[in-house]
């Protein structure tokens, strides 16, 4: 059956053959013709969001909470700037997202027309990859590709720039079945002459860890529950980048915590003086590899990645193996399995006392005295109240999400969204509307600074028209704090520009947006306001009010190795040089 | 760490292709890449080396196979072992590309270039700028009664050499195509 439709038609039918269900966007005039075919049906969910920012967040919480593509769609011109910052998040992040923009006509490419913008040169790089659609005949086909690619490999943005005229066509529409089989096919299977190096140098190994990131939540729930045996089976200490958490369970024996910059004790020195490191899915971003001369010096590495350029880019490995997570976790398993599950008990078992003992330093340790919250005890508290709750935590960026990696803790994969690499402010409030959307009946959470919370806090528009009942938790110190902190340590205590004056009255801002607001300001209130925060049927901005001038710890000075983290106020005396100051 | 077993070039991507360690010497490398033919994918390819700092020395792309859209890109990169590897593999996973190939360490490759060069003169310089275009069997394309255009083909250096001695004869423009390269042999 040959199926003609307009170009419009086309892009909802494809969606709706990708099983997408729901899709972020904001209307504008390039895009006039997908919107009237999106008001004529009632299979997919279109969310109208305040800014095109918040569109493509939200596609990315979506995405990151349930493992599917998130779709965004947006108008040309400006519709289409306004989505780079998400697209480029996306990348950093492997985040797999379509975002679907409105261009001008193809006879009016390049002429500067009206809401005109070179979307695809634009965003060239800061996608996966892009397309311009300039014919309605290949356009489904486009679309299903757009999909694949962004699904397959290291996922990632990818962009379909459609002109107005193209939408308004008509052809004849391809199903997905029907598409020419995509060349691009990354490798999933690992070498197995590798895996079965790595396997040997874990037989022998006498003080391994596992370093895992966002390639395990990417691979999918099955790569986490074979990671889970994989360090069950093995005892050997585990620990992950901010991207990855959730994949190994907080509550597991082997949990190190949080590696990095802001990462514990316990995992960085691990890390340092380890014999065997053994990553899965991380790529040694700066954050984790800190001082790079300096890295771990003692270790063999192995390194899983599902993409070439990310083996040898930062860190130069003994065993690289490409290939995808979950399929290199069953491999390694099998084959050591088959060798007779031998690992080195005796130096494990001494490995695991000298873990403990770093343990025992207690990294996260706070104390809560006087009438002020401290941050570290809020997000004690909200952890305390929650953890048995069926719940996804996104955040925004700084000190906040930091103390959120830190205390929050994470039993499932694909509960924790916050950006990574990028490091977006703003990306908290829609990312929790995107997971919300997806998880209707769940829990969530943005735990949040007030400054990054500002950035999009238009979306709470979004969750009140679509009854999407997320927690806005805001730590408050009216200052921009991992800035000030910076300033703090490494500029002489002056703090240009990192405090947030003229601030709005959160709880009058809630009731204006029509939503629930509640303020806490002392630390005997906190429980309460926390449950009646839980309790409210809607959105509810939490103005939790805290420690001005606390400073997240433990911390990594820049330029420095991993064995010389700074444990709290005390140590920081001269604790960054000049040529440390000069990263970020 | 004792040797590695993995076989060099055991798979097709770099990852693999081991060599004992990285150095600091800068290597000159040429690069074959074949690309579909749609639109942007230049702009991909140069994207990549001006978006993560890498050098070109030299670039030329040209459609290879107009059934299939094909188009082969022969780029002169140059940089340390790691960022040559970083090249590669960051120009492999751009989706459009089909294969990367490095043909300075796969074996024996004959590279060459096209230029063209104008020379005016008169009398002696006239005559040895004629005779040198004879020795590097350079075409004369062009002449009027005071200016030659040399066409010549050959390996970069050959070009760089005739250029040198165009110089004093009174060279006043060049053009150049950039390196074509192909591996030698059946393979």
């Amino acid at each position: 059956m040959t199926r003609q439709m307009t170009g419009a038609r086309m892009v909802v039918q494809a969606l709706k053959d990708q099983g997408v269900d729901t899709v972020f966007g904001y209307p504008g005039g390039a895009v006039l013709p997908i919107y009237d075919e999106i008001f004529q049906q009632n299979d997919i969910r279109h969310i109208l969001v305040r800014h095109e920012q918040g569109a493509v967040h939200a596609a990315e919480g979506y995405a990151r909470a349930t493992g599917k593509v998130g779709v965004a769609l947006v108008t040309s011109g400006p519709g289409a700037t306004n989505a780079v910052t998400g697209l480029t998040d996306a990348l950093l992040d492997s985040i797999p997202i379509v975002v679907l923009s409105g261009q001008v006509p193809t006879f009016m490419i390049g002429s500067d027309a009206f809401q005109e913008a070179d979307t695809v040169g634009i965003t060239r790089p800061c996608t996966k990859h892009n397309w311009l659609a300039k014919e309605t005949e290949s356009l489904a086909d486009t679309i299903h590709q757009a999909f694949h690619v962004a699904r397959s490999g290291r996922p990632g943005p990818v962009l379909v720039d459609i002109p107005k005229d193209v939408q308004f066509a008509s052809a004849e529409y391809t199903p997905p079945q029907a598409i020419n089989t995509s060349r691009y096919q990354p490798q999933l299977k690992g070498d197995i002459e590798a895996i079965t190096e790595l396997v040997e140098a874990l037989e022998k190994a006498e003080r391994p860890v596992f370093y895992t990131g966002g390639g395990v939540i990417n691979s999918g729930p099955g790569a986490s529950q074979l990671l889970r045996e994989l360090v069950d089976a093995t005892g050997i200490p585990i620990t992950s980048t901010l991207m990855g958490l959730g994949a190994y369970p907080a509550s597991g024996k082997n949990w190190l915590g949080m590696l990095g910059m802001h990462g514990l004790y316990e995992a960085n020195m691990a890390m340092h003086d380890c014999d065997l490191m053994i990553n899965i899915g991380a790529r040694f971003d700066d954050r984790i590899t800190g001082l790079v001369s300096a890295f771990s010096p003692g270790s063999i590495k192995a390194h899983v990645d599902i993409d070439p350029s990310s083996i040898h880019k930062n860190i130069r490995v003994d065993i690289p193996i490409v290939g995808d997570v979950g399929h290199v976790l069953e491999d390694i398993l099998k084959i050591w399995k088959a060798r007779g599950r031998k690992t080195n008990k005796a130096a494990i078992a001494k490995w695991q006392e000298q873990v403990s003992e770093w343990r025992a330093v207690d990294c996260l340790s706070f104390k809560q005295e006087g009438k002020t919250i401290k941050p570290q005890y809020a997000l004690h508290r909200l952890e305390a109240l929650t953890k048995d709750m069926d719940r996804y935590i996104t955040t925004e960026v700084g000190q906040h999400q930091m103390w959120a990696a830190q205390y929050l803790r994470f039993e499932d994969p694909n509960r924790w969204m916050t950006s990574g690499g990028l490091g977006t402010m703003g990306y908290g409030v829609p990312a929790s509307i995107g997971v919300q959307m997806a998880h209707r009946d769940s829990l969530v959470i943005n735990v949040a600074g007030e400054a990054s919370w500002l950035m999009n806090m238009q979306e709470m528009g979004t969750a009140v028209q679509f009854r999407l009942p997320v927690k806005q938790f805001i730590l408050n110190n009216e200052r921009l704090g991992m800035v000030r902190q910076w300033q703090e340590l490494l500029h002489g205590e002056r703090y240009s520009h990192s405090w947030s004056e003229a601030l709005p009255d959160f709880v009058k801002l809630a009731e204006a947006f029509g939503c629930k607001g509640i303020r806490c300001d002392d630390p005997d209130d906190l429980d309460e306001a926390i449950k009646e925060m839980l309790a409210y049927d809607g959105p509810v901005i939490f103005d939790c009010l805290v420690e001005k001038h606390e400073n997240c710890f433990p911390m990594i000075p820049s330029g420095k190795p991993h064995n010389e983290m700074l444990l709290g106020e005390a140590s920081t005396d001269g604790a960054i040089e000049a040529g440390g100051a000069v990263l970020v | 760490m004792a040797a590695l077993k993995i076989k060099k070039g055991s798979t097709k991507h770099s990852a693999y292709n081991l060599r004992p360690n990285f150095s600091d010497v800068q290597e000159t490398h040429t690069l074959a890449v074949t690309v579909d033919n749609e639109p942007g994918v230049l702009a991909r390819v140069i994207g990549l080396f001006s978006g993560r700092g890498y050098n070109i020395e030299s670039l030329t792309v040209a459609e290879v196979d107009h059934l299939g859209h094909q188009s082969r890109i022969t780029i002169v990169t140059k940089g340390t072992p790691q960022v040559i590897e970083q090249i590669k593999a960051q120009l492999g996973r751009i989706v459009p590309v089909h294969e990367v190939h490095d043909l300075t360490v796969e074996g024996p490759a004959v590279e060459r270039e096209l230029g063209l060069f104008k020379v005016f003169g008169e009398g002696d310089k006239r005559i040895e700028a004629l005779r040198l275009a004879e020795i590097f069997r350079a075409n004369v394309v062009d002449s009027t009664l005071e200016s030659f255009v040399f066409e010549i083909t050959g390996a970069p250096e050959k070009i760089d050499a005739f250029a040198d001695l165009m110089r004093p004869l009174g060279l006043v423009e060049v053009a150049r195509t950039g390196v074509a390269a192909l591996s030698r042999g059946a393979a």
